[in-house]
């Protein structure tokens, strides 16, 4: 098989070329995260200096390596040295980093932020990497995501090659099964048994397909990966679709991700060229074309069976199952469907076997986890942890803890068909089953942690008016369902709330979790259910007493005027919509609390602090 | 030539590169859709019934998927869309101010666009940049850790020059 040899020897070449004393290297950090930070200023300021000095080094555009929090990054690496890496770096800073550092070989205090010397285990002596484990993580803020020949000089498609030269179909599962994969998407089915599934199933022609949708709000692991390693994702797509028997297959990519979109595009063309898709690949006889569809805005369309409806052209309405996917998806025909990051995971467990991805993790967990840290922590971002460590470890080592010395209050892991989890809880290790216990899930990877600042209330509220508002309305407990559970919140958090409504809420929310069609439905209680199960006092509150305890709920605020701070300027008197402020000039001024719409006009005008809520 | 036939002609001249494009597959019909609104900045109906033809799909197939979808829009946009986001992330970080600050600034309220069609003001449910919150998107352009005051520096961008 010429085909087959001829890349091999370009694959080793670059391999050979990357390992063998590489020359002076600059990064900047440039997925959407590092864009909006202004990493666009502070790569035309390198590429500036550079060409102005005649300095030649490689500068390579990288996608996120996670810490958001210190976005934009640039990193130098000169030949023999560590790689020292620099965060919030502005243009104005660059000069002075290429004279001192890129020529004078001192790095610069002022910005750096750590050094790697192990790409394997970056930057250990930093808090936030060091009960990191990458796996899926490993090439993206090392990698130039749109160079084909970037992944391969890292031993890219190397799982490929092992499969199409050296493994049956069936072993591919097997190894796949034993490995322990579950679905990164967030059900956590085990990936072996699915594509087992798609195999043995009757059908002129199979489909792989990959779900890039990531519509909870809060999570960003996907759109990281397809935007910093999307040959990664090709790859397992590719080894599935060998594994299953498909030769066609779609990535369904959220339109809200340009970025992600573009570099998949380049990756399958390059793929392509390099003769990875299309018929008969590298003369081995297996054939397999990728295309991508772009999602249209429609939380739904990440149910699988919506998904692939969306695919079809159609409206992305769930249906029942079964027919599972694995049995009739795409035009009725077998189709196996995983997560991007699901995906991603695939050929480190080809390259290195079974038992090293099964090595890590828990019993029934295997492997490691990507999420998205947000929220009030200390170091928001993207990381990958091991099954097994405890949520407390993941916010308090990996994350720093809560922003400015505030109190921790719940972590919400799971998005919208997640939960929301107490102090008590903490100590709950990452493992699919154990956080089901809890009543939240794994899910795909968003963790939203939460201070003494926000109203759980309040969250409830938020999640259940996205589910509410993202039903699709095919099924009733669903649609109206979520509908009255909305009024009820609303009506709490507006201090019209009773006792009987916690009850109410309560009995609906299992109503609604009980019979609705899909996962929307089935998972949409839960932030309701984690909240009245754990945060009680919380609701209690506001149904009895009236009161918000974090000051959040617009409606259960009384604002004040401070009488010892006010000088009578009649400025709030004038901002105020409803008339509700009455006072002479020079007299301390009176908010009328039955007028009062609490809209906070009057604080936002007052220049002497003396209105607070 | 009358204005109105002019404007068809230009419509079709622009229509159908995209159409000949996807074919006649009826699973084209969510990315003509994309494309077509991408050319024109929303779905003017007259090139939405010629897509249903050339698909031979009833009218009411195509504004029945169309309408599921909360990319598509009926009505002409902004020459800017933004995007502003209110993920979980960006609400418990402020999200909320930074679309009063948005709003009060164009005066239109999030779903309206500005009567010189410069700007759309849209909410969005997480444009996936949590770590980086309060966040909103111009276009294709993400901009980061947002205040009502960096609100005003980013529309003073993107102001009539
Ligand atoms: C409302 C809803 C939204 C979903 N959104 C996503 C999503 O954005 N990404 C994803 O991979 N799976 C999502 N899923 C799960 C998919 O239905 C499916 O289980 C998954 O793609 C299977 O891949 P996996 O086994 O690799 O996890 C969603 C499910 C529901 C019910």
């Amino acid at each position: 098989m010429p085909a087959l040899e001829e890349f091999s020897r370009r694959r080793h070449e670059l391999m050979t070329r990357r390992a063998s004393a590489p020359g002076l290297e600059i990064y900047v950090g440039m997925g959407t995260c590092g864009l909006a930070a202004g990493a666009q200023a502070v790569w035309d300021a390198v590429e500036n200096e550079l060409r102005e000095r005649g300095i030649s080094a490689r500068l390579v555009r990288t996608g996120c390596i996670g810490m958001c929090e210190s976005e934009p990054l640039l990193d130098v690496v000169r030949p023999g040295e560590p790689r020292i890496t620099y965060g919030g770096v502005s243009a104005e800073a660059v000069p002075e980093i290429v004279e001192k550092h890129v020529l004078g070989g001192h790095p610069v205090e002022e910005h750096l932020i750590g050094q790697i010397t192990d790409p394997a285990r970056p930057y250990q002596e930093l808090p936030f990497y060091s009960k990191q484990r990458r796996l899926v993580l490993a090439r993206t803020g090392f990698i130039d995501p749109r160079s084909i020949e970037d992944y391969l000089s890292v031993g890219g498609y190397g799982a490929l090659l092992k499969v199409l030269t050296s493994m049956s179909p069936e072993q591919v599962i097997a190894e796949v099964t034993r490995s322990g994969l579950r679905g990164r998407g967030g059900a956590g089915f085990p990936t072996g048994r699915k594509w087992e599934a798609t195999r043995a199933a009757n059908g002129r022609k199979k489909y792989v397909v990959c779900n890039g949708d990531e519509g909870d709000p809060g999570a960003f692991m996907d759109r990281s990966v397809l935007e910093g390693d999307p040959h990664a994702v090709l790859e397992g797509m590719m080894i599935a679709a060998y594994a299953i028997g498909a030769d066609e297959g779609y990535l369904y990519i959220r339109a809200e991700y340009p970025m992600a979109v573009r570099h998949v595009r380049m990756a399958i063309e390059q793929a392509r060229e390099s003769g990875l898709l299309g018929k008969d690949i590298l003369g081995t006889g297996f054939s397999l074309d990728l295309h991508i569809k772009e999602g249209a805005g429609a939380f739904v369309c990440g149910e699988e069976t919506a998904l692939l409806a969306s695919i079809q052209g159609e409206r992305g309405m769930p249906r029942p199952r079964p027919p599972f996917p694995a049995q009739s998806g795409l035009w009725g025909c077998p189709t196996n469907i995983n997560n991007v990051e699901t995906y991603a995971n695939v050929p480190a467990i080809i390259t290195n076997g079974a038992d090293w991805f099964a090595a890590v993790g828990t019993e029934r967990s295997k492997g490691s986890k990507v999420f998205s840290l947000a929220g009030k922590v200390a170091r928001t971002g993207l990381v990958e942890v091991p099954m097994g460590l405890t949520l407390r470890e993941l916010i308090f080592d990996v994350g720093g803890g809560i922003k400015e010395g505030k109190r921790f209050k719940a972590v919400q892991i799971g998005g919208p068909s997640g939960g929301c989890l107490p102090e008590s809880l903490l100590d709950t290790p990452i493992d699919y089953d154990q956080l089901t216990a809890t009543g939240a899930i794994m899910g795909s990877g968003g963790v939203v942690v939460l201070d003494e600042d926000s109203c759980m209330v309040d969250i409830a509220r938020f999640f259940l008016n996205f589910t509410q508002s993202e039903s699709c309305g095919k099924c009733t407990p669903c649609r109206e369902g979520t509908k009255r559970m909305l009024e009820i919140l609303t009506r709490i958090s507006e201090g019209k709330g009773e006792p009987e409504d916690l009850d109410r809420l309560e009995r609906l929310a299992r109503v609604v979790k009980d019979t609705s069609l899909c996962g929307l439905g089935q998972t949409a209680p839960n932030p309701v259910l984690t909240t009245l199960r754990y945060f009680r006092d919380e609701y209690l509150a506001h149904v009895v007493d009236k009161r918000c305890p974090a000051r959040v709920c617009a409606g259960l605020r009384e604002y004040r005027i401070d009488p010892q701070l006010c000088r009578g300027c009649l400025l709030c008197k004038r901002s105020c919509p409803s008339g509700a402020i009455s006072g002479e000039r020079r007299q301390p001024h009176v908010i009328d609390q039955t007028l009062c719409i609490r809209c906070g006009a009057c604080e936002a005008t007052c220049p002497f602090g003396a209105i607070s809520h | 030539m009358s204005a109105v036939a002019l404007k068809e002609q230009e419509l079709k001249q622009r229509l159908e590169p995209i159409l000949v494009r996807h074919g006649r597959a009826p699973s084209g019909l969510i990315p003509i859709m994309q494309d077509i609104q991408a050319e024109f900045g929303y779905l003017p109906r007259e090139a939405v019934e010629e897509a249903a033809r050339w698909l031979k799909i009833p009218l009411s197939k195509a504004y029945g998927v169309i309408t599921f979808y909360a990319q598509f829009h009926l009505k002409p946009r902004g020459k800017y869309v933004l995007r502003v986001c209110l993920g979980t992330a960006c609400h418990v970080r402020g999200g909320e101010k930074v679309l009063e600050a948005v709003s009060q600034e164009l005066g239109i309220a999030p779903g309206d666009t500005t009567p010189d069609l410069r700007f759309t003001l849209e909410r969005v449910a997480c444009l996936g940049c949590c770590g980086l919150a309060p966040t909103m998107m111009v276009n294709d352009q993400t901009f980061a850790r947002l205040n009502p005051q960096k609100v005003k520096e980013v529309l003073a961008q993107f102001a009539e020059s």
